[in-house]
């Protein structure tokens, strides 16, 4: 099967019904995609398919087979994305497990409303973060909107 | 302390404040986001976290029945740092620990009830978020 992840085309030799989350990590080696519930609960395993935020921990490769996925590495080389950017000048980062998914899920918001409200941001902004940095998540978000 | 309103045991969260004297402050950024995520964490706890146990065994096996706060259902918060000399305390538990009895207290002085044992859930309180 056929995945395409970060603009690069994978040949992939597994089960169909291997959950994307584990295709990322164990057959493309890109890890910064996480494992939280396993049940498709904390978006910890957040990928944007086809840039639309979804959890991959509950997504067979089946379903995807052909797609386009952005993991968190896709964003930049470089942390030069203006997500990413706000992301450390409000230093929203705890132990930093959820962060991945909360940025991708922030950057398809963004994509979608370039200056969201804080309703905007309640609705979009399901992941589970267990160390509590919603308020700086949602300063960083309102910041990457100014620009 | 908590800024609530109660009406017919449903708690509307508008702010909780927390003000803390934790000696010189080594890195003001992250005693504030400690105490930030501590409010957060200890929020879920009083509101409707518990475990229960059934047989022996945990009941609770995921968020799917232990719920977390989300972003939605995080009220505002604030944190302040007294200026101090003294050595530097600990910082990891206190944001946590005092949203309980900071909570119940704004609930009894809003209704004369006395709430005794946690979550508030389990008393028939649910709550909301203002947000301004």
């Amino acid at each position: 099967m056929k995945l395409t992840v970060n603009g690069r085309t994978h040949d992939l030799d597994v089960e169909s019904d291997t959950p994307v989350l584990w295709v990322i990590r164990d057959e493309v080696g890109l890890t910064g995609t996480k494992f939280g519930c396993g049940v498709g609960a904390c978006g910890a395993c957040t990928v944007l398919l086809e840039g639309e935020p979804t959890c991959s921990c509950v997504l067979p490769l089946s379903a995807v087979a052909g797609a386009s996925i952005t993991t968190i590495e896709g964003l930049s080389a470089d942390k030069s994305h203006p997500v990413q950017k706000a992301w450390i000048a409000e230093s929203v980062p705890q132990c930093g497990y959820c962060q991945w998914g909360m940025i991708l899920a922030a950057v398809a918001l963004l994509r979608r409303k370039t200056h969201p409200t804080d309703a905007d941001i309640n609705s979009a902004m399901t992941n589970i973060c267990r160390c509590g940095t919603y308020d700086r998540v949602r300063k960083a978000i309102h910041k990457a909107a100014k620009g | 302390m908590a800024d609530i309103t109660v009406k017919d045991k449903v708690i509307t969260l508008h702010k909780l404040v927390t003000v803390i004297d934790c000696g010189v402050a080594v890195h003001p950024d992250n005693i504030r986001a400690q105490l930030e995520g501590g409010m957060v964490y200890g929020l879920a706890a009083v509101l409707r976290g518990e475990i229960t146990l059934e047989n022996g065994a945990v009941k609770q096996s995921n968020f799917t029945d232990y719920p977390m706060l989300t972003m939605s259902e995080t009220p505002r918060t604030e944190s302040y740092i007294l200026p101090s000399t003294a050595p530097p305390g600990g910082i990891g538990e206190p944001g946590t620990a005092t949203i309980a009895p900071a909570l119940a207290n704004a609930i009894y002085a809003g209704t004369a009830t006395r709430v005794r044992s946690l979550p508030l859930s389990k008393h028939g309180f649910s709550f909301s978020v203002a947000r301004t």
